[in-house]
């Protein structure tokens, strides 16, 4: 029984116009090759058979952490250690490191990479959702120019996303999160390198204990990454009493449909799903300032 | 000069013998990666083979096109059922007396199961030759669930034998009957039962598992035909059991066979047994004349090759009110799969599993095991255990616990309280077996004693409390294991493999210099025997461990033996070792006499040579010995210094332990915390300490797994479910518990050094304390008996179930 590819053939561009026009020329035939800790898998199970494989591991503009104003700007190609050794964005958006030392494990994470973890479309990816949470925007090029789209815009559902063919995500746009925000991603999973049973990303500002603004997403609990709205709606102006916590479980569980499968039930997923939502708001209240 | 005499201490330390904590000597090479694997043999020509396998887990097959992978580049034949009927190999006996489709013949029985042998350059274009075989099949009922085998309308899975009524174990009572095996006295049972104060009856369930090694299982398959001689490499747990069944199958003479296990990257008794793989290797090598590799993935290894456990328990115990058990009555509905392949001595097809009246004194017992087919891969080995005695500890431990809670007794008194005595043994089983040696009271009451147990159950009493206040949402369990368990197969009397007795051999060869090599009829799969063996002759004839080379799996230069599996290899082959060497020492003795100028009765062993009694300075060691048996032997004596031993253990012997785990379960999230956990074995004479822990850390890893999450799952139309390790559950560093590891020893009175062997207890003994903490956790609820495995979810189904979610 293969566990190995179709054959395909390789390029190994060194430039993002290369890429581009590589990809442009093969059309659907071509897939981007990012850290491969997705497609590989997928090509050896033959769910992925792309002729052309583009690997921009070569191209120095898809790398690189910066900060411009108040905007974090993280290359595509950043790994998941890239990111974590990253001082900068540990400082300015925790909720980045926190999450991605929750993601796989670190064989995977010294390969993996921030883009192609948001651009796979994997309900079970873990940074979809942060990006949810903080409003990211992702920049998209192809030979035909580049475009900047919101990540809440980006997911359509499983392996379906607003990346067209011969686009390249090439970097992310994170807006800083004010200063003493609370944030949290909790995870519930069977084991190390395990996908998530149910988690759930919250970022929040608070004055005088009470929230201010709030933003929950969740993973691996619907066909993408959704941002829970009538929840953080509900969390706004309180110090998460239990009554409005219970609210806001509730609306968030409502919009959960996970499959059942080697994980859990639908029921039991949906259950674990609000109570990560739960520990994910108490513990970024907890350390928000403000 | 001043020579300093070593001390006696000094002289010990050097050999590094019995006792000694020696550094395992083949780590030098595996930490380096420089093992060497069936997967590392290269050989000129080599082809490589791969299987298309069933999409379908029953299904007439009504055509394979093989006309479109034919035309893939590199691929040289695609073998099916039709070409290996012109070798007569279509079919293959099993271990177990059975029959079994190398490729699919008419049918498949199981999803997985190979259909088609695709024969190419190297393993891309064979891959590539696999997608292109077309199949047609045409969907059967499927038979997944054991208890609905024998229903009178059940499908027929095996059409080829439905008229033959009798099994290779007596009579079928039904097309989807294996075998009845019973044992014990059942009318003596039943009227205990009749009279019983008490009794409890459970269906004790043991899921499906896999043993799932690291390096999955493989072969190297070379024909030469001018010779007419196959060499064959491969993972083999049983190197010559291989030779003489692939002998009798392909009538190549056995002289004409060589079979060579290399390193082994673990096997846990999936590489015992004889696979499709390695007939088709061989069959297209002798086609094709060139050797052809056959290396199995992870996804074929967890769904196709030899699953453990599948046995549903009903298990009933009889008791007085104030907690003396006085019956056992077990039936037991055995889930073999689509065809019989268990790996168990040939005249036990439920294994050992009548050990299952455990670490009690039951005055009487019965126990009936149905085998069953269904429409699931074939296996049903050894996972880690003696034949069946995970099934029958795990059975016995749990229902122990079960009839505590009825009577309202604490678990650990219940068990002391029914313990066999120490002077009881050897101690005569209800269900037929002679225990060689134990201790039960001395193990528990250390082990309680080491892990605090009243002060525990203190805690989980308070923690109950605050959990009922609502102060808490997490809940603590504590487990008890006492597991017997039933090792070491096995004296000729009653175990053979296809004919083959049980017994093990070694092989000594003194060099002149007084270096030796040992040569054995077991084989490690990362067990340590190079480095234990070699301390078992250290201290038997006082050659330096370190100058021991010890040697297996060559079947030309090995003395033949039966393998390395269900705890054998020190109870059967160590035995064998002491002999060899018993053999050596005694020739030596007669060398030293001739030497010193002494009768032999005059000289005593001391360490490392001999010495003449009440003369100490007059002194021979085993170097100078070595030397003069060969280039000076008495007059009248052969040169040379070697012995052979063939070993037939005169009974089994019996490991035991007692294990503690102590477990938080978070109610709403199904999450558990391992907080301790407590493991004391007693293996009898503990050869190498350091080993012995690093067995114990291994076993209880895996019995984590299993009892956690570990399984191979079928759903209602025979899909495997997480037949992958994304699902299957093998624990990481950051999952497994922290082990605490004690002893006591009770030497085997039977065994020449008392050592009863010790791979398998953890495994045996670690599912029950696992499962029996998560059910301790639920019991004060109301709560009897939770079937394993105990993963997140289903630990919070039953937190559901117990209306814990409000
Ligand atoms: C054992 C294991 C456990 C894992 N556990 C987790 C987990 O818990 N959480 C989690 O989030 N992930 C997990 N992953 C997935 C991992 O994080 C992957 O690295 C990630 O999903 C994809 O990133 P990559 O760089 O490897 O992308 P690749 O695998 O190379 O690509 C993934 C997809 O994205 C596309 N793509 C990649 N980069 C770009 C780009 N710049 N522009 C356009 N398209 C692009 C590719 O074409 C492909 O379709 C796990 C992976 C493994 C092997």
């Amino acid at each position: 029984m293969p566990v190995i590819p179709a054959p395909f053939s390789y390029h190994r561009p060194k430039s993002l116009a290369e890429a581009t026009a590589l990809l442009a020329e093969h059309n659907d035939e071509a897939r981007v090759l990012a850290g491969g800790q997705s497609l590989i898998p997928m090509m050896k199970f033959r769910l992925a058979a792309p002729e052309h494989l583009v690997d921009v591991g070569n191209i120095s503009e898809l790398k690189g952490i910066q900060r411009t104003g108040n905007t974090l700007i993280v290359g595509a190609m950043t790994t998941q250690h890239e990111l974590q050794q990253s001082q900068m964005l540990s400082e300015a958006a925790p909720i980045l490191k926190e999450t991605s030392l929750l993601i796989a494990d670190p064989q995977v994470r010294y390969m993996g990479t921030i883009g192609g973890n948001v651009a796979n479309g994997d309900p079970g990816n873990d940074m979809p959702a942060v990006m949810l949470c903080l409003d990211a925007a992702y920049r998209l090029t192809s030979v035909t120019g580049t475009r900047t789209i919101k990540a809440r815009d980006f997911y359509e559902g499983t392996y379906a996303t607003a990346l067209k063919t011969g686009e390249i995500l090439t970097a992310i746009e994170i807006p800083v999160p004010p200063a003493g925000h609370g944030h949290a991603y909790e995870k519930l999973k069977r084991k190390i390198g395990d996908y998530a049973t149910a988690a759930a990303g919250v970022v929040l500002t608070t004055r005088g204990g009470r929230i201010t603004t709030c933003a929950i997403a969740i993973s691996n609990l619907a066909d993408k990454a959704i941002l829970a709205t009538d929840a953080a709606a509900a969390v706004i102006g309180t110090a998460l009493e239990k009554p409005t916590l219970d609210k806001a479980i509730a609306a968030a569980r409502s919009i959960m449909s996970p499959a059942t499968d080697t994980r859990g039930t639908t029921e039991y997923r949906t259950s674990v799903g609000g109570i990560m939502v739960e520990r994910a708001l108490k513990c970024a209240l907890a350390r928000a300032k403000g | 000069m001043n020579i300093a005499v070593p001390t006696r201490e000094q002289r010990e330390a050097k050999l590094e013998g019995m006792g000694c904590k020696r550094k395992r000597v083949e780590d030098i090479r595996f930490t380096q990666g420089k093992g060497n694997y069936v997967d590392d043999v290269k050989l000129p020509g080599m082809l490589f083979g791969d299987f298309v396998r069933s999409q379908y887990a029953h299904a007439r097959i009504k055509k394979i096109d093989a006309s479109a992978a034919l035309k893939v580049p590199g691929v040289l034949a695609v073998l099916t059922a039709e070409e290996l009927k012109g070798v007569n190999l279509a079919w293959m006996p099993t271990l177990a007396g059975d029959v079994q489709m190398v490729l699919a013949d008419g049918k498949v029985l199981f999803q997985s199961q190979e259909i088609a042998f695709v024969v190419a350059e190297d393993r891309y274009a064979a891959a590539d030759g696999v997608e292109a075989v077309e199949v047609e099949y045409e969907d059967l009922p499927v038979l997944v669930d054991a208890f609905k085998a024998l229903a009178p309308d059940a499908p027929l899975l095996r059409e080829d034998i439905k008229d033959k009524m009798i099994g290779a174990h007596g009579p079928r009572k039904h097309h989807n009957h294996i075998f009845e095996w019973s044992m014990g006295d059942k009318d003596l049972t039943d009227a205990a039962f009749a009279t019983a104060e008490v009794t409890t009856k459970d269906v004790i369930s043991y899921h499906r598992t896999h043993p799932s090694p690291l390096e999955t299982c493989q072969c190297v398959a070379s024909f030469d035909k001018i010779k007419g001689e196959l060499t064959v490499w491969g993972t083999f747990q049983a190197p010559h059991v291989i030779r003489t069944v692939a002998s009798l199958l392909s009538k190549i003479p056995e002289h004409k066979i060589h079979i060579i296990a290399p390193d082994i990257g673990g096997g846990f008794g999936n590489k015992v047994g004889a696979y499709p793989g390695y007939i088709c290797a061989i069959v297209a090598s002798i086609v094709t004349g060139k050797p052809v590799k056959w290396v199995e993935d992870r996804i074929e290894n967890l769904t196709a090759t030899s699953f453990a456990r599948d046995y549903h328990m009903t298990t009933e115990i009889a008791a007085t009110k104030d907690g003396k058990v006085t019956a056992l009555r077990v039936h037991v509905l055995a889930d073999h799969g689509a065809f019989d392949a268990c790996a168990d001595p040939s005249k036990w097809p439920a294994g050992f599993f009548n050990i299952c009246t455990g670490s009690y004194d039951f005055p009487v017992a019965h126990l009936v095991v149905d085998g069953i087919y269904t429409n699931k891969a074939p296996g049903g080995v050894a996972y880690r255990c003696s034949f069946r005695v995970t099934e029958a500890a795990y059975c016995i431990e749990r229902a122990m616990d079960i009839m505590a809670q009825k009577l309202g007794m604490d678990a650990a008194e219940f068990r002391l309280k029914n313990f066999v005595r120490r002077e009881q043994f050897p101690y005569h089983s209800a269900l037929g077996w002679e225990y060689d040696s134990g201790d039960y009271h001395t193990a528990m009451n250390k082990a309680m004693e080491a892990i605090g147990y009243q002060q525990l159950r203190a805690e989980q009493a308070a923690k109950r409390a605050a959990f009922q206040r609502g102060e808490t949402r997490d809940l603590r369990g504590i487990g008890i294991s006492f597991f017997t368990e039933i090792v070491g197969a096995g004296p000729s009397r009653n175990c053979d493999i296809l004919g083959v007795a049980m017994f093990d051999s070694c092989e000594i060869r003194v060099h002149p210099t007084g270096a030796a090599i040992a040569r054995m009829g077991t084989k490690s799969q990362g067990q340590g025997h190079e480095t234990t063996y070699a301390q078992i002759i250290a201290t038997e004839i006082g050659i330096p461990a370190d100058d021991i080379m010890v040697e297996e799996g060559n079947t030309d230069t090995a003395p033949y033996g039966l393998g390395t599996y269900g705890s054998r290899s020190t109870p059967v082959a160590g035995a064998a070792i002491a002999m060899a060497s018993r053999k050596i020492k005694a020739k030596a003795q007669m060398i030293a006499a001739y030497m010193l100028e002494v009768h032999e009765d005059d000289l005593e062993w001391d360490i490392d040579g001999f010495r003449v009694k009440g003369l100490p300075e007059k002194y021979k060691g085993m170097k100078e010995i070595a030397w003069a048996a060969y280039n000076s032997p008495p007059p009248g004596l052969e040169p040379g210094l070697e012995a052979v031993s063939y070993y037939d253990p005169p009974n089994m012997t019996y490991p035991f332990g007692a294990y503690f785990c102590v477990m938080d379960i978070d109610v709403d999230t199904g999450v558990y915390k391992i907080r301790r956990f407590y493991a004391l074995d007693d293996c009898g004479t503990r050869i190498n300490p350091m080993i012995i822990e690093g067995q114990v850390h291994g076993g209880l890893t895996e019995a984590f797994a299993i009892a956690m999450g570990q399984e191979i799952r079928y759903d209602e139309i025979g899909n495997v479910v997480g037949g992958s390790f994304m699902d299957f559950f093998i624990p990481t560093a950051v999952e497994t518990p922290k082990w605490e590891t004690d002893y006591t020893v009770t030497p085997s009175p039977h065994h020449p050094i008392g050592a009863k062997g010790v791979g398998e207890s953890p495994n045996v003994g670690g599912v029950p304390c696992f499962s029996n903490a998560v059910n301790d956790a639920f019991s004060f609820l109301g709560s009897r008996h939770i079937q394993m495995p105990h993963d997140h979810w289903r630990i919070w189904e039953v937190a559901k179930g117990l209306g814990l979610h409000g």
